[in-house]
């Protein structure tokens, strides 16, 4: 059998704590080359900062640091992106004022506004003309 | 509303769909795409490892470079294939003879398809332990989606969980990228994928804990770290925890076919562990039980891209010959023998039967 623990032994595993802190861009890569789109400025919460434009919000919002993007309804827990193709609602965010916006599907564009939803969020139900 | 229709619509443009739609156009067929991202390749674009099998397979070609490949085939047909961006097929309606599709989060409209091949792929599983929902514990996929489509670093120091292929080599891409990897942890007592991308991440001081599962991840907002546990035969815990310290959990825990607009139609299924989830009966030419619905690649089944892009010729080649296309002789006898190839061996053998269980060799007896 391939047991690699009795090689490596566990000492591997405790390593000095670090601080989390924000990551940003692959700047070199030994088989891939990214090409970014335009970098724009958007807000998040009020917050300006720079992202790609034709990139999806959520990975904007990643390549910042910004981890919890939404809040849930009973329990307050944080919410991030999961599996980032449109199919889990993890991250589910106020985008333009439109709440349940499917950030990691969702291309950033210049100026785009973006909050963190609290619950399930909130519709501007007034009408025009009523 | 508006409506179209179309000779065959293919549901998903990643490798089987492609390849699909490459061999219905091949035949003279019109085909549609409909593909829920802004680009065509599905998964493959994520994939910047070569892959293995024979050279009919693009052995030693990385996936994103298959992809290309599969595109370039698809726009010699020109108008024949139309490929239609950010759209969901959402409902069967059989009667009728339609699906709904949704282009983006609010515009929709009609199909109107003779024939249709689902090829929409799978969906990411998740393992239950305390915590699992902050931010930090990431589907393999998404780590993917981070680092080779955005080029973004998606954390500083990763716990994998799970040593099948995808596990192996999303740590090594996480390496190449130049993040660090805590280690591997699986809860059987074998490795899954192949050995080959086993022995690459070993060989760059990755500790692969077999018989270790997670048993919860710690942090308050987001992950700073992980309680990881020894297992015993019966998956129970074997003793004391150990805390891992990282900032992102990855799951790589497999995948499950998805399979929603195969329940919507009617398609008969059947639970198949070997291919992780409920899937479709076929026959020989991965026809449904529904005469006007194919499928092909991970939504019939969990296996791999080259076997897909197979199963999709197929599909495609046998949709279009039911409109009276017709197929080159001796060409589906072709990529039946290049699928048995694929599966042969051992590393195939839960995949042939799962296959072999879900098979039926005329619909008459079913």
């Amino acid at each position: 059998m391939y047991d690699c623990r009795l090689k490596t032994g566990r000492f591997l595993l405790r390593l000095k704590s670090f601080e989390v802190v924000s990551v940003n861009l692959i700047e070199e890569h030994p088989v891939l080359d990214f090409s970014h789109g335009e970098k724009v400025p958007f807000s998040f919460d009020g917050r300006i900062l720079e992202g790609f434009e034709g990139a999806p919000v959520a990975m904007a919002l990643h390549a910042n640091g910004v981890r919890v993007y939404r809040r849930t309804q009973e329990m307050k827990r944080p919410r991030g992106f999961f599996c980032a193709i449109g199919k889990c609602s993890s991250c589910l965010m106020v985008v333009d004022g439109v709440p349940n916006v499917r950030t990691c599907v969702t291309l950033l564009k210049r100026g785009m506004k973006v909050e963190t939803q609290i619950g399930r969020g909130h519709v501007n139900l007034s009408v025009e003309g009523s | 509303m508006r409506e179209f229709s179309t000779d065959i619509l293919v549901i998903g443009g990643g490798p089987a769909g492609l390849s699909a739609a490459a061999e219905a156009a091949s035949t003279g067929a019109g085909v549609t795409i409909a593909e829920s991202e802004r680009r065509l390749g599905g998964q493959l674009v994520k994939q910047s490892h070569k892959f293995f099998g024979g050279k009919e397979e693009h052995a030693g070609t990385r996936g994103y470079e298959i992809a290309k490949i599969l595109k370039d085939e698809i726009s010699q047909y020109g108008d024949r294939v139309r490929t239609m961006f950010n759209t969901t097929i959402v409902g069967y309606y059989g009667d009728e003879g339609i699906v709904t599709a949704m282009v983006g989060e609010e515009d929709y409209f009609h199909i109107s398809p003779k024939k249709i091949v689902v090829a929409c792929g799978a969906q990411e599983r998740l393992i239950p332990f305390p915590n699992n929902d902050i931010p930090g514990v990431y589907g393999a996929g998404a780590v993917q989606t981070l680092m080779n489509v955005y080029g973004i670093v998606p954390g500083r120091r990763v716990l994998m969980v799970g040593a099948g292929n995808i596990g192996l080599i999303v740590t090594y891409q996480l390496l190449q990228t130049g993040v660090e990897v805590a280690a591997i942890l699986e809860a059987t007592p074998r490795i899954g994928g192949y050995w080959v991308h086993a022995a690459k991440v070993r060989r760059m001081g990755v500790p692969i804990l077999l018989r270790h599962s997670i048993k919860r991840a710690t942090g308050d907002q987001v992950v700073t770290g992980a309680d990881i546990v020894e297992l015993d035969e019966n998956f129970s815990e074997a003793g004391l925890s150990e805390h891992v310290e990282c900032d992102t959990i990855c799951l790589a825990v497999g995948l499950t076919p998805t399979n929603e607009l195969l329940w919507q139609a009617g398609c008969r299924m059947r639970y198949t562990p070997y291919l992780c989830g409920h899937v479709p009966l076929r026959d020989a030419s991965m026809r449904t039980s529904n005469e006007n619905i194919w499928i092909a690649g991970d939504s019939s089944g969990i296996e791999e891209a080259s076997a897909a892009m197979i199963e999709g010729r197929i599909a495609g080649l046998s949709a279009a010959e039911s409109l009276g296309y017709k197929a080159p002789p001796g060409k589906f006898d072709r990529y039946r023998s290049r699928l048995r190839n694929l599966r042969a061996g051992e590393v195939g053998e839960k995949i042939r039967a799962g296959v072999a269980s879900v098979a039926v060799a005329e619909w008459g007896n079913v």
